[in-house]
């Protein structure tokens, strides 16, 4: 699959809807670099959705500009610019009365792919996402699970390779447990990818899990923060961004690293300490040697074999 | 216009020259008189029958159709489109014939008109509310992924108010059938005809009468599993549930 990225840059953009006090999206500037996934995260009102939906034109600007690889997107015909913009809703929104196949297919036939093509694309998506494009894609929606759907969202928003994917709340309507797998797929998928992605969340697990860069808005649609997740939690800019990360800020950072990470010590007189493999996240560790009274573990690497010993005050840094 | 009579003329005198016990005692269901008369009376009443339903209701459904599309995309004239609907399907039926009569004369026209007017109630406001149906998520998808106004509704929109559609033209279907019977009353023609030469005899003609409506009746019934089936082969992702 070729690799395509847009770079995305809000510059200024303003959003205030007639007739109501405030901006929705107010002077909000900030540069998604391409290939990364920016997610867009604060309390409802702080107008990420309004952000997210002016990119592909749903709503329009009031003032201020947005560029995908340097052109405004202004000067794009607006169907043109829909066509290439991936778009996932939580609803996910798919045509009920189309099957799989054709619902995935839905913009590459809009631009007048041929169905050969459109077909080894459908397949090539539907093993993508994880579904079976033999006995999947004649299926109607309305035979799929929420997951699934959701699954079939994403295929169909990556269907003509577009530079850039907008993903407002994707897993948001998802029970917790295909939440946390369908986000592992989706950074799996991305690491093949590597679209530029904007991502609108309200929870600030998820934007931490799956976002490159956070940006966090404010009441009245104002950035409060834009960074990496390690940087939005080690260093909040301010009350509001300390709140809304939440008092365990700590613990959420420490669960952005992982075992293997840590510089360990000799494997030596290892006998009795509890042993987990190097990919599992210093959060966990640090639980583990809570619940089991230790003060170090043994950390194993992918065959199994001991690589070293990590104390909690490793854990801790 | 050859082929019209007004109600009441005509030889449907049963044929005593026979004897038959069963017309003679006027029995509820003779099967010798539907097999005689069968090809002079009661098959062409059927015929004419399904004339009247097909062109009724194919006519209706191109006007309900068409307003449909003004009351969908202009809203301000939803409800005065609508009204004039209801109005229309108000009007007694007997009156609307006998009122038509000295204007059209004792023509199909005189009987089309009417059947015509009725279907356009459920017919428009059945299509209207399969368009409105579409969910806001899937019109949202559809927008954002580029569909143009017209693209939406021909490849959204109205695929998905099949279903409503359909369920309309049934509803429309059996009940034109029902009532163009009593547009026989002032015009012989369908099968109201036989119903209403039976109903004119001093005793009541009681095979004739229920050899009628049972025609009417299978009539109504094979056309709405006619349209069912169609409506599933339409409708496919409405079979899996």
């Amino acid at each position: 699959m070729p690799t395509q990225a847009a770079e995305l840059v809000f510059d200024d953009a303003t959003k205030v809807y007639p007739g109501r006090d405030g901006a929705a999206v107010d002077h909000l500037s900030l540069t998604v670099p391409a290939g990364e996934i920016c997610v867009l995260v604060g309390p409802s009102g702080g107008g990420k959705t309004t952000a997210l939906k002016l990119v592909n034109r749903l709503i329009p600007l009031t003032s201020g500009y947005i560029r995908i690889d340097g052109r405004q997107i202004g000067d794009y015909d607006v169907t043109e610019l829909r066509r290439s913009i991936g778009y996932v809703i939580q609803q996910v929104g798919l045509f009920p009365h189309m099957t799989v196949e054709a619902n995935i297919g839905t913009v590459p036939r809009l631009l007048g792919w041929d169905r050969k093509r459109i077909h080894a694309r459908s397949r090539e998506l539907l093993e993508l996402v994880g579904l079976d494009p033999d006995t999947d894609r004649r299926r109607f929606p309305s035979e799929l699970s929420g997951g699934q759907r959701q699954r079939v969202g994403l295929a169909r928003a990556l269907a003509a390779n577009p530079a850039l994917m907008l993903m407002d709340e994707p897993f948001g309507a998802i029970d917790p447990i295909v939440r946390t797998r369908l986000q592992d797929e989706f950074l799996r998928l991305q690491q093949e990818i590597r679209k530029t992605v904007v991502f609108v969340t309200h929870d600030i697990d998820e934007a931490i899990r799956v976002g490159d860069r956070i940006a966090i808005l404010r009441q009245g649609g104002r950035l409060a923060q834009y960074d990496t997740p390690q940087r939005i939690l080690e260093q909040p800019v301010d009350e509001f961004v300390a709140d809304f990360v939440g008092r365990d800020r700590a613990l959420k950072a420490l669960a952005l690293r992982t075992l293997g990470e840590l510089e360990l010590a000799k494997p030596d007189g290892a006998d009795g300490l509890p042993r987990l493999p190097q990919e599992t996240n210093l959060r966990d560790a640090l639980a583990t040697l809570v619940a089991e009274h230790k003060n170090a573990l043994l950390v194993l690497g992918p065959d199994g074999s001991p690589l070293g010993v990590a104390t909690r005050e490793d854990l801790l840094g | 216009m050859t082929g019209f009579r007004v109600a009441g003329g005509g030889p449907v005198i049963p044929n005593f020259g026979h004897v038959n016990a069963c017309l003679k005692h006027n029995g509820w269901f003779c099967t010798a008189w539907v097999h005689e008369h069968w090809g002079d009376t009661l098959q062409p009443a059927l015929i004419q029958h399904i004339k009247l339903t097909v062109i009724a209701v194919g006519i209706g459904f191109v006007i309900a159709f068409l307003l449909a599309l003004v009351g969908f995309r202009w809203r301000f004239l939803h409800a005065p489109i609508g009204a004039l609907s209801d109005f229309l399907y108000a009007l007694p039926s007997i009156a609307l014939f006998e009122l038509l009569l000295p204007v059209t004369g004792i023509t199909t026209t005189t009987i089309l008109i009417p059947l015509i007017a009725y279907t356009l109630f459920v017919l428009y406001r059945n299509i209207v509310a399969g368009l409105d149906g579409v969910s806001a998520e899937v019109l949202e998808s559809a927008r954002g992924m580029g569909l143009t106004r017209r693209q939406t509704f021909f490849k959204v929109e109205l695929p998905l108010a099949v279903p409503a559609i359909m369920g309309g033209l049934r509803v429309v279907t059996v009940s034109t059938i029902s009532i163009a019977t009593v547009a026989a009353f002032l015009i012989h023609y369908g099968l109201g005809a036989p119903i209403f030469d039976a109903l004119g005899q001093p005793d009541i003609f009681r095979t004739e009468l229920v050899a009628a409506s049972a025609l009417a009746v299978l009539l109504a019934l094979a056309a709405d599993g006619l349209l069912a089936v169609l409506q599933r082969a339409l409708t496919p992702w409405n079979r899996v549930r």
